[in-house]
């Protein structure tokens, strides 16, 4: 056994297989080689596929003609539009489920999430049931229900469930006013601007004071009271005319107001109970993970129990509440998707379904719907990133 | 008694007494601690009785007390809100086995058996044989299952896929995507975690384009975009396509999961394993997966109850699951009552409440006895 000058035992000589580095090396080389195989193969497939069926990629078939109707669109959109346009309606409508469910959700949510800690003992547990009932259920099997045995079961147009002759519910949507306001409200929505920023400055001068003299200041009552007197006295000054849009029956179905289908509705209604209890159980976990002794410690500094919660509790909980509903959110907008199952013209239904069987355009379509939540995610986990270097803990 | 100032102080007479404590136990301190403990909190549980008196008999009347559950579907056809369980009933077979041939029922039954015969020992921390028990259920179970399900050899009739539906195929699903899953996600966590770096950018790369895209149009690309992508001539199955869809992505998912176990395990197990001359495999295998997986078992069992409930969108591509076979069930219009969706949905909630709550309790149970920290 070879001895070095200093009677250390030389490191033994391994084979060079053997070897980590060289091993890694290897490793790394013939997975290389698998994948880039694998890539080289299904290409290959997919050219002599293509040619068969004598088809071409590439993305010119988007400016053709789509020639089929969309039911529900916020952009203009006809039967001469094209795929892109489709591409585009989808993507709205998509947009638009997502906004209002994550709206929806968390106030639900926070009230699920209040409610399961609530120290009444029938509240807590209705919340429980609540939980575990929606979460142990499919959301396919909800959207069905909400669209299938609620929505198309209620009554012809002519025996619409009405609220206060404003709000009518029918088989074929929900109907609504929206109001029109004449041109004189721009004054009043350049107040309301206002008072938001002197409302915010307000707040600065406080916070100030309060660090240099220790004097409170009733921040909260004064922004109100700004916000909506600055902006109530300007609306009636100027004398604005605000008018209500309301749905009326003409004919077969009713005009006017606005109109929100059946398969809105009962995407937005599934989505947002469902997520709302994830998000529910994400908020009780945040004020759960707070420890009492902050709780102690608080009270212990003699902070009044608002400013315990608003300084103390809060935002530690926050902390804990933020990422995942964050991810929460992004997989309400994934699931959106089920609206292809209730006919929501969503980007799944219209752009991956029909737009796809119509074109034939596999590749291109999947692809692009595959980047536009990958856009999305990317969105999200960049946004989240961001907040989790600023809240993240500071140690030693 | 004195003091050297000479003051003191001796309380002569006795203190008044102070009332006894109020009762701590008893129905009326129940009721007063947990229901009337403020005005607040009174408003609140009164609000709440008079939403459970309008609640609760609305849902007993539907499922019990106005509800068909005799006759033909004739008896179904009248104005009061109550089941149809005749629709049910009558349909039950359509809902569990589609078109399986009725014949042949007792395959999918034999398979069902044998799974919960092998499923069961190895859930339950008490029974022996866990190796023996694993490698019947990851081995042997998937031949036999296929042997018995498909058929063609030892003289069982041969069932296509397209045969298959109802509750069976959503067991099948479910089944093959956990088993399926679960490997999948080491492989890619372990990946995850590597320090050869282009093992690490693959599996970054892999896990992040999967998890970023919803699982209709994963569902979608096996269906219409798979196809093109296999040599000509050749088909994979359509459930094939749906399982794999359905594995990868879920795998993506678990990876995840599993590499915040592998996380949480302190530096020093990876270190020991080293240390004591075990190779990459080996290190993992017998030191460091058994306690990471142990950390994310709630995790893990999350993942496993939104692949089921999950398998219900493999109806959107066409396949007859549980949901899409109680659609078709009643679109005959032979079966045409007004509360026939909302029956055969109750039906479909009560399924997968049972699989999907016994799934997230015994999470629970799991969790509370690896659980040997403090509690507070």
């Amino acid at each position: 056994m070879a001895v070095d000058t200093a009677g250390r035992l030389a490191p033994q000589r391994t084979a060079f297989y053997n070897d980590p580095v060289i091993r890694g090396f290897l490793y790394q080389g013939l997975i290389i080689l698998l994948v880039a195989g694998g890539a080289y193969w299904l290409v290959t497939n997919a050219i002599i596929n293509l040619r068969a069926q004598g088809k071409t990629f590439g993305f010119d078939f988007l400016f053709n003609t789509a020639g089929f109707d969309i039911a529900f669109k916020l952009i203009p959109y006809n039967r001469t539009s094209t795929y892109f346009d489709v591409f585009k309606v989808g993507l709205l409508n998509t947009l638009l489920v997502a906004l209002i469910g994550i709206a929806l959700s968390t106030v639900l949510g926070f009230f699920l999430g209040i409610s399961r800690l609530s120290k009444n003992w029938l509240v807590a547990n209705i919340a429980a049931v609540y939980v575990e009932l929606t979460r142990n259920i499919p959301l396919l099997l909800q959207l069905f229900i909400w669209y299938f045995a609620v929505l198309k079961a209620m009554p012809s147009v002519k025996q619409s469930l009405n609220l206060n002759n404003l709000f009518y519910l029918n088989g074929r949507g929900l109907f609504g006013p929206i109001p029109i306001f004449d041109e004189k409200f721009v004054w009043t929505f350049v107040a309301f601007v206002i008072s938001l920023l002197l409302a915010y400055t307000v707040r600065r001068w406080a916070k100030l004071r309060l660090e240099a003299t220790g004097k409170r200041f009733p921040v909260l009552i004064t922004s109100v009271l700004i916000i909506v007197g600055l902006t109530g006295l300007v609306f009636l000054i100027s004398g604005t005319q605000v008018g209500w849009n309301v749905p009326a029956l003409s004919g077969f179905n009713f005009k006017g107001g606005f109109a929100a289908p059946p398969e809105l509705t009962a995407l937005v209604v599934g989505l947002s109970i469902y997520h709302a209890t994830f998000i529910g159980e994400n908020v009780r976990a945040g004020i759960q993970a707070v420890s009492h002794g902050q709780t102690e410690a608080a009270q212990s500094l003699g902070l009044k129990d608002n400013d315990r919660l608003r300084l103390v509790i809060i935002p530690q909980a926050m902390r804990v509440i933020i990422p995942p509903t964050t991810s929460e959110y992004l997989s309400l907008t994934k699931n959106s998707t089920l609206g292809a199952s209730i006919a929501f013209p969503e980007l799944a239904s219209i752009f991956t379904g029909t737009a796809l069987n119509q074109a034939g355009r596999a590749i291109e379509i999947v692809g692009m719907t595959m980047a536009v939540y990958l856009t999305f995610s990317l969105i999200t986990s960049f946004l989240m990133n961001i907040y989790n270097a600023r809240v993240a803990l500071v140690e030693r | 008694m004195s003091t050297d100032n000479g003051i003191f102080y001796i309380r002569e007479t006795e203190a008044e007494r102070l009332p006894p404590p109020g009762r701590s136990t008893g129905v009326v301190y129940w009721l007063r601690a947990n229901l009337f403990s403020s005005i607040s909190n009174t408003i609140l549980t009164i609000v709440t009785v008079l939403f459970l008196f309008w609640l609760l008999p609305l849902v007993y009347n539907f499922l019990i007390g106005k509800a068909v559950f005799t006759g033909t579907m004739d008896d179904c056809r009248v104005e009061t809100f109550g089941a149809c369980w005749v629709f049910v009933a009558r349909r039950v077979n359509f809902m569990l086995y589609a078109f399986y041939p009725i014949d042949q029922y007792w395959r999918p039954n034999l398979v069902f058996f044998i799974l919960l015969a092998l499923v069961i020992p190895l859930l339950m921390p008490k029974v022996p044989f866990k190796l023996a028990n694993l490698i019947a259920f990851l081995v042997v179970f998937p031949i036999v299952a296929f042997i018995l399900l498909v058929g063609g050899v030892f003289g069982l009739e041969h069932v296509p896929t397209e045969k298959w539906g109802g509750l069976m195929l959503t067991l099948v699903i479910s089944v093959v995507g956990v088993c399926g899953s679960f490997p999948i996600g080491i492989l890619l966590a372990l990946g995850r975690r590597s320090n050869l770096p282009i093992f690490k950018t693959l599996s970054i790369l892999t896990i992040e384009l999967w998890r970023a895209v919803p699982l209709i149009t994963v569902l979608f690309m096996a269906s219409v975009m798979l196809p093109l992508f296999v040599p000509q001539g050749f088909t994979v199955d359509k459930l094939l396509r749906a399982m794999i869809g359905v594995t990868i992505f879920y795998g993506a998912y678990m990876a995840e999961t599993i590499r915040g176990g592998l996380q949480a395990l302190p530096r020093g197990q990876y270190e020991a394993a080293s240390a004591l001359g075990l190779n990459y495999w080996k290190s993992m295998i017998f030191v460091v997966l058994p306690q990471a997986l142990k950390f994310v078992i709630p995790g893990i069992v999350g993942n496993f109850i939104s692949l089921v409930k999950d398998t219900s969108l493999v109806s959107i591509i066409g396949l007859f699951d549980l949901l899409n076979a109680i659609n078709a069930a009643g679109s005959d219009a032979e079966w045409a009552s007004p509360t026939k969706a909302f029956t055969g949905y109750a039906f479909a909630i009560g399924v997968f409440f049972v699989l999907c709550f016994s799934l997230s309790r015994y999470a629970k149970y799991m969790e509370d006895r690896l659980n040997t920290g403090h509690k507070r």
